[in-house]
């Protein structure tokens, strides 16, 4: 691994690493840990950063949605279109196109179900391309972005062995 | 009645490690850097085979010397990881962790009266093992100044060529030394002049991280005189799964099934079925542990550096052997407990050329480490 992705790799596995923390885990130099961050940002490899948070654990209520999505092109429209119009609502927190029965899975998120279904009859459906709508409201999650929302795993380790 | 303890088992004291067992099981907010055994959960798919294996019912005893498509495995890795090439018929035996393939070893090979070489410090059992099987024990202290390799120059110091047997332990623990082919070579040589038989314990193997492994088996002449013992504790992190194995030529490794056989019978039939998974799929997650050790140790020698303690770069296993601060390594050691609830162990208990270290694992979180350096960071000030 080149120090691009070690870097790279440690701030998908930790992204409030501090830069000593990277330095002293790589062997490289704070200075070049930090030019090669500010690289990654300039060049639009590292997009943001952002806490992995169970919305379940917290005080108000968040309603998570998973909509597929399917549309017609046509000469003038195609799927970066569509795409950049869909993404542009706040409410929209992700938006993927996939292969097979539907075009593109978007993730919405809003204060209540009526709000997410508001949202979806009002500003989505309309949108003359999109041809049908499939909502999935999220009931549970298990994991997020790679971190299991359990208990976790205790370590359970005799405290010194040889 | 009263049992009395044989004169063998008398003279094997309890381990030096128990004290500071006890000190840290006191303490409520202990970090220890005091563990020997990875702190990640198996690979999850091993986890699951051994799941389905148990749904299956899959649960009597296999053959003595391991299932057969275990053993197929065994032999194809350490051929295409460290050019060991060993017939899964009859050159592996498949064992309840590493330590029982030694114990095997040590019972199978000697006599009393022989002399059993073991380059230290080490792994707490190899001594007692061979005190248990009756042989005297030469101590070969290795040195700092080598890093903590084993030379010819510290064989010769300690007289080893009188030995039958020669134990060393690349990788190592405690040290976290490695050794490269073109240091193993004089080793080899010696072992050869002195027509001494070779213990390799490998179980280490995976974890290097400036070169990769060597077996010592692999050099001119050595195949025929070397047991290379390994197993699925540290690569695989099935430390409680008890699965290691032995590589050894035929004959030898006949001897050491006798004793399995009455002794063991078979080696724990679930986790062989994890270790069968983890050998068919399970390369990408020892890829990533390792990864993930090696950041760690780069960590924890770069804060001692700028602590000012002395430490060798070690380049393997999941420890680092620090110069303790104190001339006396039980009180640091004893008072880091108490003071500031971190845990490391006192390098002398690992045996001679071990004092005036500290075994520190980094087996444990980088949060963990951060926190437990920043502590023995105030405690030294």
């Amino acid at each position: 691994m080149n120090s691009r992705e070690e870097i790279l790799a440690l701030l998908r596995e930790n992204a409030r690493y501090s830069t000593e923390d990277l330095a002293r885990q790589t062997g490289l130099a704070e200075s070049e840990v930090e030019a090669t961050i500010e690289d990654l940002e300039t060049e639009g490899i590292i997009r943001g950063y952002q806490a992995v948070v169970d919305l379940d654990e917290t005080e108000h209520e968040h309603v998570r949605a998973t909509v597929e999505l399917n549309v017609t092109l046509d000469r003038e429209t195609g799927y970066d279109d569509i795409a950049a119009r869909l993404a542009k609502f706040p409410e929209v927190q992700g938006l993927r196109l996939v292969s097979g029965d539907f075009d593109f899975q978007m993730e919405v998120e809003g204060d209540s179900m009526s709000e997410v279904s508001r949202f979806i009859s009002e500003k989505v459906a309309p949108v003359p391309e999109i041809t049908q709508t499939v909502t999935h409201y999220i009931m549970e999650s298990y994991k997020e972005r790679g971190v299991e929302f359990g208990d976790g795993h205790e370590d359970d380790r005799l405290s010194v062995s040889p | 009645m009263t049992f009395e303890e044989s004169e063998r088992l008398h003279s094997v004291p309890p381990s030096g490690i128990r004290r500071y067992f006890e000190l840290a099981e006191e303490q409520d907010d202990i970090i220890s850097l005091g563990v020997g055994e990875p702190d990640f959960a198996p690979p999850w798919s091993a986890r699951d085979a051994a799941i389905s294996s148990l749904e299956r019912g899959q649960t009597s005893y296999t053959p003595n010397r391991g299932l057969r498509e275990l053993r197929e495995r065994i032999a194809t890795d350490a051929r295409e990881r460290y050019d060991l090439a060993y017939d899964p018929d009859d050159e592996v035996l498949v064992t309840a962790g590493a330590s029982e393939a030694l114990d095997l070893a040590f019972r199978a090979f000697h006599d009393p009266g022989d002399t059993v070489a073991v380059a230290q410090p080490c792994y707490l059992s190899y001594v007692p093992g061979a005190t248990l099987a009756g042989a005297d024990v030469r101590d070969v202290p290795t040195r700092e100044a080598d890093d903590f390799t084993l030379t010819r120059d510290v064989l010769e110091a300690a007289g080893a060529g009188a030995a039958d047997t020669l134990v060393l332990c690349y990788p190592n623990n405690p040290t976290g030394a490695t050794m490269t082919r073109a240091e193993l070579e004089p080793v080899a040589a010696f072992a050869r002049e002195h027509d001494m038989q070779v213990f390799a314990d490998e179980v280490y193997a995976a974890l290097t991280y400036e070169h990769n492994h060597t077996s010592i088996a692999t050099l001119e002449g050595m195949r025929e005189r070397t047991v290379v013992f390994s197993g699925f504790s540290k690569a695989y992190a099935m430390t409680g799964l008890r699965l290691g194995y032995a590589l050894a030529p035929a004959a030898a490794i006949e001897s050491m099934n006798r004793i399995h056989q009455y002794t063991m019978l078979s080696a724990p039939t679930t986790a062989q079925h994890a270790a069968i998974e983890a050998l068919d799929n399970c390369a990408d997650d020892v890829a990533g542990m390792r990864e993930a050790y090696d950041r760690r140790r780069q960590f924890v020698l770069s804060r001692f550096a700028e602590m000012g303690i002395d430490c060798f770069p070690a380049s393997g296993a999941f420890y680092v052997f620090p110069e303790c601060p104190w001339a006396n390594s039980d009180a640091f050691a004893e008072a880091l407990i108490e003071e500031q609830s971190v845990a490391v162990v006192p390098g002398h208990v690992f045996g001679a050329g071990g004092d005036g270290h500290l075994r520190v694992t980094y087996a444990t979180s980088l949060a963990n480490l951060k926190k437990a350096l920043n502590r023995i960071e105030t405690f030294i000030d």
